[in-house]
């Protein structure tokens, strides 16, 4: 099975990145700063994270802490998970 | 432009009303008589303060005999657009046509297919409720997040965040509306050998607050380059009714009543153009925070909010690439 990260970056490249892997992404690369993600990006990455890790993303969570990199999504799926399995929702 | 001293204000966006008019007019002429070769200008009457100025601007270059304004409302317009188009018409002295295009709209399935996006997210939504999109405030995040409004027939109303498919499934449907009206302002303009004039002021060129072949398709764009604060500058100077520049600006694109900043810039439009003119002069957000009356942090977050809209503008802003320079033409 994927690790999220790889799924994170593969949905990135694919999506937002129209799957051209010559484009150089790392781990921290921000999003907004690149100018890879646009308002309709933001909501089509909403619609994966929920969608794809069964996560639930609040208004509040739509910060770039959580959503501007590959590693800050990584990190943001993770502890959803750990949160979700602890607290069994 | 004026400066009081080293000072920022709003006066700073101040512009000679009188020698702008004339420059303008200047260029519309030429453009539309030498470059296009067209007999006058078909301009789409919103009532509201772009559109007017155009046409004042219009007349005051071509003379009313050789602009025509149309009147295009639609299920969601408000009554205002119509009754303060034909105010500014008749002062005017321009002929007028007027276009119901609802039902083209209708022909188009435009009506349900933004409702069928909507209920998407509120399931309860249906052809009694009225709607509109609004974007998240500056202060909520770095990522401006599109949500929908409804409003039951009891009044109620409820905001969900859109999906991204629900969101370009709404933004497709509503820019029928543009379309329509621009199709409906190139009859008129091919009926009588006219040229189309486009509406942007410059926050709305700029930052792609316009449908791509829809409100942003146009011969001559003869407030593209004026700030909104100018345009209502030159609208007093040109007469345009005290109503019009009173009203506020809005989209009238959607059933409930919207305004522009809710919907695509978040701050009111004086801000915006403080701020945008601020960015192209080169100017420290903290040398223009105290006039704008937001903090240092904010203008930051505008002029970032500034640049990436002007990303996504680029598309908007595109010719048809071709794959070779067509050099005959």
């Amino acid at each position: 099975m994927a690790s999220i990260e790889a799924e994170v970056r593969q949905y990135v490249v694919e999506t937002l990145l129209f799957g051209r892997k010559e484009v150089e992404l790392g781990g921290d690369t921000s999003f907004l700063e690149s100018g890879i993600i646009d308002s309709t990006g933001v909501l089509e990455l909403i619609q994966f994270l929920e969608e794809k890790f069964q996560v639930r993303v609040e208004d509040e969570d739509l910060i770039p802490a959580n959503l501007d990199s590959v590693n800050a999504l990584t990190r943001f799926v993770e502890n959803r998970y750990v949160t979700s399995e602890r607290t069994g929702s | 432009m004026r400066e009081e001293g080293n000072r920022f204000s709003a006066d700073s966006l101040k512009l000679d009303a009188a020698a702008e008019v004339e420059r303008i007019s200047a260029s519309i002429r030429d453009g539309v008589f030498t470059q296009l070769r067209r007999k006058g200008l078909v301009i789409g009457l919103s009532g509201g303060i772009d559109s007017s100025t155009v046409a004042a601007l219009a007349v005051h270059a071509l003379g009313a005999d050789r602009v025509i304004g149309i009147f295009m409302p639609e299920s969601d317009s408000s009554d205002d657009s119509l009754r303060l188009g034909q105010l500014l018409a008749k002062k005017l002295g321009i002929r007028t046509f007027k276009e119901d295009i609802s039902g083209i709209l209708k022909g188009a399935e435009c009506y349900r297919r933004r409702d069928e996006a909507i209920k998407e997210v509120v399931p309860k939504y249906h052809a009694g409720y009225k709607s509109k999109l609004v974007l998240s405030s500056l202060d909520s995040s770095e990522f401006r997040i599109s949500y929908v409004v409804v409003q039951s027939p009891e009044g109620v109303q409820t905001k969900v965040r859109l999906t991204a498919d629900a969101f370009l499934a709404l933004v497709a449907a509503t820019n029928f509306k543009q379309r329509t009206r621009k199709m409906m302002e190139y009859y008129y303009a091919d009926r009588h050998l006219y040229a189309v004039a486009g509406t942007p002021n410059r926050l709305e060129y700029d930052q792609g607050f316009f449908v791509k072949n829809g409100d942003g398709a146009a011969d001559v764009k003869p407030i593209a380059h004026l700030y909104k604060i100018q345009v209502y500058q030159l609208a007093a100077y040109l007469g345009v009714p005290d109503e019009i520049l009173m009203r506020p600006p809005t989209t009238d694109t959607y059933s409930l009543e919207q305004s522009q900043e809710e919907f695509y810039f978040s701050l009111p439009y004086d801000k915006m153009d403080m701020c945008l003119f601020g960015k192209n002069h080169g100017l420290a957000p903290s040398d223009i925070a105290p006039a704008v009356g937001l903090s240092d942090q904010q203008v930051v977050r505008v002029y970032k909010d500034i640049d990436a809209k002007r990303q996504a503008a680029r598309y908007l802003h595109a010719s048809p690439l071709l794959v070779e320079k067509v050099s005959e033409m």
